[in-house]
């Protein structure tokens, strides 16, 4: 993927908000469909360039020595983010405000969920530094 | 890249033929053939969508290492 790809992006954004505008004002759910579509499509384009910085991290972790359980978490922790945002963005879009802070709030409730080892780790290691 | 660009213009378009037919069905007098019309229309552009969704899913599930 090269810098000209930014301007590939924007124009399909600009195309689809025009497309948008345009269905909409007939039918509001061919719309909302072509949004959707919109969002998966740019989110695929970046999903490339996303797997190479996460190759990067894989590899600067394991030249660390980092145990690769603690990458993974964090890195699903950030898998859980992009898709709780994607979900909860569209859902808010589409107008249901409501069920957009649902999504959002299962998003933080599950990257708590994960993350409550790495926490309880922390926890026993200052414990152990204590003295009894 | 799998997908087309193409698709938006494909959603876009079925969504205007929809309503075009809409209002025909709906002037003469068929209106339960419009909703009939209107249910379908819909459903194809879904199974676009959903296509699509997957895919990204799928990827996202590569990518960050959701195997377990």
């Amino acid at each position: 993927m090269n810098a000209i790809d930014i301007l590939q992006i924007v124009g399909l954004g600009l195309i689809a908000t025009f497309l948008v505008i345009v269905v909409k004002e007939q039918k509001p759910v061919f719309a909302f469909t072509i949004t959707v579509f919109t969002g998966a499509l740019i989110f695929l384009y970046l999903i490339g360039e996303i797997q190479h910085i996460i190759q990067m991290l894989e590899s600067l972790a394991s030249k660390a020595n980092v145990e690769i359980v603690y990458v993974e978490t964090v890195l699903k922790i950030i898998g859980i983010a992009y898709i709780a945002e994607f979900g909860a963005q569209i859902v808010r879009d589409a107008g249901q405000g409501a069920i957009a802070s649902k999504i959002e709030l299962a998003g933080k409730l599950l990257i708590l969920a994960m993350a409550i080892p790495i926490l309880t780790l922390i926890i026993e290691t200052v414990l152990k530094l204590l003295p009894s | 890249m799998n997908h087309d660009v193409n698709t938006i213009f494909q959603i876009a378009g079925i969504g205007i033929i929809v309503a075009m037919l809409h209002t025909i069905l709906k002037q003469m007098g068929k209106e339960e053939y419009a909703h009939w019309v209107t249910l379908i229309g819909f459903i194809v552009v879904l199974y676009m969508v959903i296509t699509i969704i997957d895919d990204l899913f799928q990827k996202i599930r590569g990518v960050f290492l959701f195997q377990g």
